[in-house]
């Protein structure tokens, strides 16, 4: 049955691929989008000391810009008919070889338009939110460069109308959040933890190379009306290859298993870089590669299931770091982790889940910047200190933060109506929903991994906001300034509604179905919807409950206590690193060495020796050479009696 | 006369003039005896002609006998170099030319 639904199911999907629309009026605006925060990051970068007293307002002003340009796009989109809303823009003749040939173009669609508001609002908030984070920071200039080349790489990334651009906006990413991550030169762990990032997302980054390549081998071209539109024409064989290449892509990109340990390391960077960069944003291009590529997976039954085992993996690793780990940045990085495996999962489960995936993307985008930020506001008011453990008490001194992190939270957990319930009872749902073996394991997962969810975040507030104080000596904690909660505010008030709004009357669901195609209607429920929604409130509940008693009830240790293996484990980021040093970095080490030994021993050796014998033959042979005139006349008269007995044996 | 015994002298003659060439330290009697070699040969050759009664052996030793005096003159003249520098004409004395 499930072949022939499936494909059944793909027919369907694959149709969306409508040839864009000319951009014209002010859709050729949108080249401006990429283009105001790549001045914005050139003019900062490149004039130097002098910008130091304005650069920050520049960058702000670049970011706000390209949001204002993309709210006039939005409802510009929004008086077109909805298979009209694809608008190409053309802008130049990029690579004109004779049989490869790459425009440069743009492309806004209604899933690019979704992404483009979330990077450009959420990222012209945290903007706003760095300028008093970063208020005494020697570099904030440079700051903000990097913020800016950040966004503008961002954009072009989601904007991009075919895989080659795609990938020039990928690296630009990836090389922002390098910068970004080491912003702290001076801090070694920081400079280690960029360079970590930029390696391992090297390694996803061939993975989308080499699929790239394939699809130029395959479709003769790099767009995405040529691949996506062709894709029915080529083997399953071919699209499941590229289809688990993309998903390498995504892995390094999304921090998904089994190359999730950069993302713990990357908090490193600046507070709101970890909001914007590895939580908002960048670390979600892997769900719009794997969203955006559907027809692809949708034809790739084996490359899709791929994808949902390592949205499961990853969320449950997520969701168990979480729960051990004190540094307050860690386990928000583990649990986007999490989130970011609900979101990759559901872009596994096929047209039943990309809406879903990108819902959850867009309200994740909001309460984790938010928390994000609240954390930056807790750790500017106690001298950078990152251990929960020294935390404690604070809802009182910092009302703001407290209120707005806490609907963060209530969001994150999935209490109705925040807008994480919306997004992640839709995952559980979907997952189920898939049926056979696979929907009930992933299913399950999702469901347990909500419960943890709920402890460890319910941990997290606990250990932050209750109890008594923990602080260190000399710390007087206090209320951010306005520039800093005024985000915050906004990105709670975010938290709360975004997922109602975008649900209420399928309002996202149709947005995007020119992209995603249409939802397919279940015909039945693996379980109804609404017991599901209860069985998951009840174990969201239980989660809750389980870390008020254990961390919200007891007094906290200021240091952390010895605990059972799984904890360690989990402390130890389930051995990510240990498997990397063990499995890739010592035979890595090996085989150099090996190769060392080889080349210096093996090939020179060989070599060295040839000439070796040869010279030492030759010095030998040297010596016939004596001088003396008899013993050449000898030789002359042995050889040439040796060839008359020669001739004299042939002829009798 | 058997032109076989013209064939057994040049054969000894030739001998003669091999083991000088080899066991002869002094130039000028190496250089006798390759002369003499090389008259052992046209010996042989002029016998041949005579056996198989055409010219073709004769003429090749006149052609010997032409090369051969040529390299008289020069060989000669080496020896008698090599004896002005080295004040001896032992051909064992001259063997700088070796590896």
């Amino acid at each position: 049955m499930s072949v022939l639904a499936s494909q059944a199911l793909a027919q369907l999907a694959a149709a969306p691929a409508p040839s864009p629309v000319p951009a014209s009026g002010s859709f050729s605006l949108t080249v401006w989008l990429v283009l105001l925060p790549l001045i914005g990051a050139a003019v900062l970068l490149l004039s130097g000391r002098r910008a130091d007293p304005w650069g920050h307002l520049v960058g702000v002003a670049a970011s706000v810009a390209s949001f204002l340009v993309a709210v006039v796009l939005f409802f510009s989109l929004q008086g077109h008919a909805g298979d009209e809303r694809s608008i190409g823009q053309h802008l130049f003749s990029w690579v004109p070889v004779a049989g490869f040939h790459v425009d440069a173009g743009l492309l806004l669609d209604p899933l690019s338009m979704a992404f483009v508001l979330l990077i450009t609002g959420v990222g012209s908030l945290i903007h706003i939110y760095s300028v008093g984070y970063m208020s005494h920071d020697a570099g904030r200039r440079r700051f903000f460069g990097y913020l800016n080349l950040f966004v503008a790489a961002m954009l072009l990334l989601v904007l991009a109308d075919g895989y080659l651009l795609l990938y020039v906006g990928w690296e630009g990413v990836g090389l922002a959040s390098y910068l970004l991550i080491g912003f702290w030169t001076f801090k070694p762990t920081a400079a280690t933890a960029a360079k970590k990032a930029f390696v391992v997302n090297r390694v996803g980054d061939v993975g989308l190379g080499l699929a790239i390549m394939l699809m130029f081998a395959t479709f003769g071209t790099t767009s995405f009306v040529g691949v996506l539109g062709n894709a029915d024409f080529v083997s399953s064989g071919t699209l499941t290859a590229i289809g688990l290449l993309l998903l390498l892509g995504a892995c390094g990109k999304s921090a998904q298993a089994p190359l999730q340990t950069w993302l713990l390391d990357a908090m490193e960077g600046p507070t709101p870089v970890s909001a914007l960069i590895h939580a908002a944003t960048m670390v979600t291009a892997g769900v719009y590669l794997v969203v955006r590529s559907g027809p692809i997976f949708d034809l790739a039954p084996d490359a899709r299931l791929a994808v949902t085992i390592v949205g499961a993996v990853t969320l449950s690793m997520g969701a168990l770091i979480g729960c051990a780990k004190d540094d307050i940045k860690k386990v928000l990085a583990a649990s986007t982790m999490s989130q970011i495996g609900y979101m990759v999962l559901a872009a596994g489960l096929g047209p039943a889940g990309y809406a879903i995936a990108i819902l959850h993307l867009l309200t994740h985008g909001f309460f984790k910047a938010g928390m994000f930020l609240g954390a930056g506001s807790v750790m500017h008011a106690l001298d950078d200190e990152v251990d929960m453990r020294r935390y404690g008490g604070l809802r009182k001194v910092m009302p703001i933060t407290f209120v707005t992190f806490g609907l963060g939270y209530l969001a994150i957990i999935g209490l109705p109506p925040f807008s994480g319930f919306f997004s992640k009872d839709k995952i559980i749902e979907a997952a189920f929903d898939k049926g056979g073996t696979s929907g009930w394991v992933l299913g399950t997962t999702a469901l347990v991994a909500a419960g943890v969810t709920a402890f460890y975040m319910t941990r997290l507030m606990a250990m932050t906001f209750f109890g008594e104080a923990r602080w260190a000596k000399g710390a007087h904690p206090h209320e951010a300034p306005s520039v800093m909660t005024a985000p915050m505010v906004v990105l709670a008030i975010g938290s709360v509604c975004a997922g109602g709004l975008l649900v209420l009357g399928g309002s996202l669901q149709n947005w995007l179905e020119p992209v995603v195609g249409q939802s397919v209607e279940v015909g039945a429920h693996t379980i109804s919807p609404t017991v599901l929604t209860l069985i998951t409130l009840l174990v969201v509940g239980g989660g809750v409950a389980g870390g008020w008693v254990v961390f919200g009830r007891r007094s906290i240790p200021v240091t952390a206590p010895a605990a059972g293996p799984l904890v360690v484990a989990a402390r130890r980021d389930l051995y990510g690193d240990a498997a990397n040093e063990a499995l890739l970095m010592r035979p890595g080490q090996w085989l150099t060495r090996w190769l060392v030994w080889f080349d210096g021993r093996g090939v020179d050796g060989f070599v060295n020796g040839l000439a070796a014998t040869i010279g030492g033959g030759s010095a030998r042979l040297r010596r016939w050479q004596t001088g003396f005139v008899r013993s050449y006349a000898l030789s002359m008269f042995g050889g040439a009696a040796l060839v008359v007995a020669a001739v004299l044996v042939v002829r009798l | 006369m058997s032109p076989d015994w013209w064939l057994y002298l040049s054969a000894a003659l030739f001998s003669v003039g091999a083991a000088g060439v080899l066991l002869r330290r002094n130039a000028i009697v190496v250089f006798m005896c390759v002369e003499l070699m090389l008259n052992a040969v046209n010996l042989t050759l002029v016998t041949f002609s005579r056996i198989n009664g055409d010219l073709d052996g004769q003429i090749i030793a006149f052609f010997v006998m032409v090369v051969a005096a040529a390299e008289v003159v020069v060989g000669l003249a080496i020896i008698v170099t090599i004896f002005r520098t080295r004040r001896t004409a032992s051909l064992d004395e001259a063997n700088l030319l070796k590896y």
